[in-house]
């Protein structure tokens, strides 16, 4: 533990960085929410807000349609969850499967491969009439954004109950068996409270997720939620419209309010002695019925979560799909459209994804080293700062950026700050920091102080020997936190709708946005989507490999 | 409540290919403070989570009370366990935590809340009631954990190395207590254990497992001073164990060792017939001046080095190619027999055992 004056104005810098991108938008959105205008304070725009019957009742919808999704990931993770942990089971590779699956295609994409399955005159629904003569109004509103979302998101749930409940001590649901309880009462009374923290976590993340998404509900033409109406105000009124801001600040509340309150309940509870250490108990074997019944929830739940994947397929392959349970004739023709016209969109997303990953690799090793190595004062602020990035909707950040930025210009001449590419660089980067940093942190706790020392002692500077031992030892972790920035980064929207000046500066999302704005665009727009979930799929891939491959050697000889 | 009888009969477990427990067979008497001694990998913890019900036996049956309690599942067993790391439930409170078995027997309100004050008054931690675990020390959470299980009052109480997570001072503290209380409620309790100490300060009886087999049952006194075989001398305190060949020369017997070389064994040594091992204990070695007298075994060697441990000192002495330790008491301001220093021992006849390999 030590302080150096160089490493002091690395920690100054990155603060400098995080100050002007993440707390200044931040601070701008939240003070013309409650400015008069004049440098007083007012509610009045909370008072316009709550005055205005289309807002009250997209308060409403927004509340409505987080709270059911959790809700219904919850129905559908509990189960998978609890059967991975504590069964011998054979389907456990399928729910894993399960729990990646989804996230790998941005919400808003899967959307529209649902509509064409789900829809009112989509594929289920045209077989239902056909066949009982009613149909299911899966897609029809809100009900429409809670099933997409519902799909995309139970994976938070699923991964991290699972971890909670892998943590559990077996000795503990012993305990309860030993004194008379088992079953569903062993469930509810002993396994689920104490696995409380990781179900906590995941789902406040769906919900915070669900309340600010702007993608979904926009390709599904809902615009009677929060989200959406602020983006409506802010690009059809204006950035001086109040009403906006109001509802930026909702966002935020909401964000925070959920973290913190997640936070706050694991912290409140002392779980400090759920740790391992006793025997691992057999796992329990399912009597057939059970078996019967589990693979039937898994396999229904693996036909819903791959239909959006095998709906974007068909859409990229079909030359006209309508009114018909399946799309009649297949063609390429969507793929060379996507490769003549949106080369420039693939290419703006490789620069300003793997630009912003760059950086936030190098930031995130820099706080690591600086939080877990030295001693310079207020180190942690660097920690806590990322974290808030974490809580900040994208669609925040953005309108953050336009109002901030607004009239500033880049230095020789390269025209208005807002209107040029920086800008994606510089929102990707500071969204996707918290991935980045966790990734660099996790790498940096597994590296032994004693190897850094080693170095020191056998004549080797500081700089030197982060050079030589400390960064070679993340490598692992600060390729696989490169990866899933930049993977995260090509899959966001709320930011990238707002922050599009003009085409020629639009990443591959927006395209896929801007595609299925037409009916004649689905198909290009499909397969422009293909292209982006595979990408994904392969950096998501990629990245389990190296956490995988790069947590063995870093400690040194002998276990701690 | 009348104490239970715990009979295990040709018990066979294993977990995939590996054999765990062998043809156990095991008799514990009704009220007795019985201890499963053994290595970690004996199969000592095993065959406890297999009478509460947490292991599946292949072969072989348990009876409790001369009941069969095979495919009963753990939570119909009513046989308490008291788990190593406590397994208290971090988000209950200590009473709660010890009414747990009593509202999963549904009994009603009033009486679970006499019986939970009335367990945690038998520990002394009444007024810990509305604590949460977290709150408490180790020593503490030990007695929620036996109280929790002693509120259902269980047929037997078993015992999953209780003490292994208390510092040295608490453990002498706590068995104390822990065999007042077992003789106080007369319940059948079964301890598993590592820590030779502790099975022969607490319990009656005691089996001695290695390689999921048992080795030898009895009293502590009987396995200190009657090893039946080299696993359970050397496990049940130290001891000087010599392979060898035991040879007849008229009257005198001599045994024949490649660590000691050529040895005359004194009178009154009878040797049963096979191949044995020679074992002593150190505390049975003493240092002679001149030749030792004739009802001893006599050993010549020089002093290695020796450990000062207060109220004895160990020396190790090299006799031939063979290292013997030997306990000596220690006496106020006695300097230690320094290294490299000729020293005779003897080793009365009645000390010496004979123990199968």
């Amino acid at each position: 533990m030590r302080t150096s004056p160089s490493l002091a104005a690395v920690a100054l810098a990155i603060a400098a960085f995080l100050v002007a991108f993440l707390v200044i938008p931040v601070a701008t959105v939240v003070y013309t929410a409650f400015s008069d205008g004049q440098g007083g304070f007012t509610l009045a725009h909370f008072a316009a807000f709550s005055g205005i019957s289309l807002m009250r009742e997209s308060f409403a919808n927004s509340l409505y349609v987080a709270g059911v999704t959790v809700g219904l990931a919850t129905v559908i993770a509990v189960p998978l969850a609890y059967l991975t942990v504590r069964f011998q089971f054979r389907g456990a590779v399928l729910i894993q499967t399960l729990g990646v699956l989804p996230l790998v295609m941005p919400a808003f994409v899967g959307a529209a491969a649902m509509q064409m399955l789900f829809g009112r005159s989509g594929s289920v629904n045209l077989v239902l009439r056909d066949a009982f003569g009613f149909t299911l109004p899966l897609m029809e509103g809100l009900n429409g954004v809670i099933f997409v979302e519902t799909l995309h998101y139970f994976p938070f749930i699923l991964l991290n109950l699972s971890a909670s409940l892998a943590n559990i001590d077996s000795s503990m649901e012993e305990a309860a068996q030993n004194l008379g309880a088992s079953g569903w009462r062993l469930f509810r009374k002993v396994v689920f409270p104490l696995a409380m923290p990781g179900y906590v976590a995941g789902a406040s993340l769906v919900f915070i997720k669900v309340f600010d998404d702007l993608g979904t509900p926009l390709v599904l033409n809902v615009t009677n939620m929060l989200a959406p109406q602020a983006y409506l105000r802010v690009t059809s009124i204006g950035l001086e419209d109040p009403i906006g801001y109001v509802i930026c600040v909702i966002l935020v509340a909401f964000s925070v309010g959920a973290m913190g309150g997640s936070w706050w309940f694991v912290k409140r509870r002392d779980y400090a002695l759920v740790s391992r250490g006793g025997v691992q108990a057999p796992r329990r074997t399912l009597t057939p019925w059970q078996s019967l019944l589990a693979y039937g929830w898994i396999a229904a739940m693996l036909l819903l979560v791959l239909s959006p994947h095998l709906g974007i397929l068909l859409m990229s392959l079909s030359k006209v799909w309508s009114f018909t349970v399946l799309p009649e004739q297949l063609t390429f023709a969507h793929y060379a459209t996507v490769f003549t016209d949106a080369k420039q969109m693939i290419w703006n997303t490789f620069l300003y994804c793997g630009l912003a990953a760059l950086l936030d690799v190098a930031i995130g090793t820099a706080i690591a080293y600086i939080v877990l190595r030295t001693a310079i004062p207020g180190r942690q602020l660097l920690d806590h700062l990322v974290t808030v990035a974490l809580a900040m909707p994208g669609l925040v950040l953005g309108i953050g950026y336009l109002r901030t930025f607004k009239g500033i210009d880049l230095p020789f001449g390269g025209g208005a700050l807002t209107a040029s590419w920086l800008i994606f660089v510089l929102a990707y980067s500071v969204r996707r920091l918290p991935y980045a940093l966790r990734s660099c942190m996790a790498a940096l706790t597994q590296v032994h102080p004693a190897l850094e020392e080693a170095a020191e002692n056998v004549g080797a500077g500081r700089w030197s020997t982060i050079r030589r031992v400390v960064v070679p030892l993340m490598m692992g972790g600060i390729l696989a936190g490169f990866v899933t920035s930049f993977i995260t980064a090509a899959a966001e929207i709320s930011e990238t709708i707002l922050l599009t000046s003009r085409e020629s500066l639009a990443p591959m999302s927006y395209g896929i946005y801007l595609y299925f704005q037409s009916v004649l665009g689905r198909g290009p727009g499909a397969a422009l989507g293909v292209i982006a979930v595979s990408l994904v799929a392969v950096g998501t891939y990629l990245s389990h490999r190296l956490v995988a491959a790069g947590s063995p050697h870093q400690s040194p000889g002998g276990r701690a | 409540m009348k104490p239970v009888g715990v009979d295990i009969r040709h018990i066979a477990l294993a977990f995939g290919a590996t054999q765990v427990l062998k043809d156990i067979n095991l008799v514990v008497e009704p009220g007795e403070f019985f201890a499963l001694l053994g290595p970690s990998g004996s199969g000592k913890s095993t065959l406890l989570r297999l009478i509460a019900g947490f292991n599946q036996h292949q072969r072989g049956e348990v009876l409790i009370d001369g009941r069969d309690v095979t495919g009963i599942p753990p939570w119909k067993r009513n046989v308490g366990m008291v788990f190593q790391n406590y397994a208290l439930w971090p988000h209950m409170t200590v009473a709660q935590n010890v009414a747990f078995g009593l509202e999963e027997r549904k009994l009603p309100r009033a009486e679970i809340r006499d019986k939970v004050r009335a367990a945690l008054d038998l520990v002394g931690l009444a007024e810990f009631a509305a604590r949460r675990p977290g709150q408490l020390s180790g020593g503490q959470q030990q007695r929620v954990a036996i109280a929790r299980t002693l509120a259902i009052e269980p047929q037997v109480l078993l015992l999953d190395e209780p003490l292994s997570n208390l510092d040295a001072k608490l453990r002498v503290q706590t068995r104390q207590e822990l065999v007042k209380l077992q003789r106080r409620l007369g319940i059948t309790t079964i301890f598993v254990t590592h820590d030779q100490e502790e099975a022969l300060t607490t319990c009656q009886r005691i089996a001695v497992m290695d390689q999921g087999v048992i080795q030898q049952v009895g009293t502590p006194m009987e396995l200190f001073d009657f090893p039946v075989n080299r696993f359970v001398a050397q496990f049940v305190g130290s001891v000087n164990l010599f392979a060898g060949r035991f040879r007849r020369e008229g009257e005198a017997l001599r045994f024949s060792s490649p660590a000691l070389g050529e040895l005359a064994l004194p009178a009154g040594v009878e040797p049963p017939p096979g191949e044995f091992d020679l074992a002593f204990r150190p505390h049975a070695v003493h240092f002679v001046q001149g030749a030792a007298p004739a009802s001893c075994l006599a050993l010549d060697g020089a002093v290695e080095g020796a450990e000062f441990l207060g109220e004895f000192l160990r020396y190790e002495i090299r006799v031939a190619g063979a290292i013997v330790t030997a306990d000596i008491p220690h006496a106020r301001g006695r300097a230690p027999v320094a290294p490299g220093t000729p020293v005779a021992l003897a080793v009365p006849a009645s000390e010496l055992r004979f123990v199968s390999a």
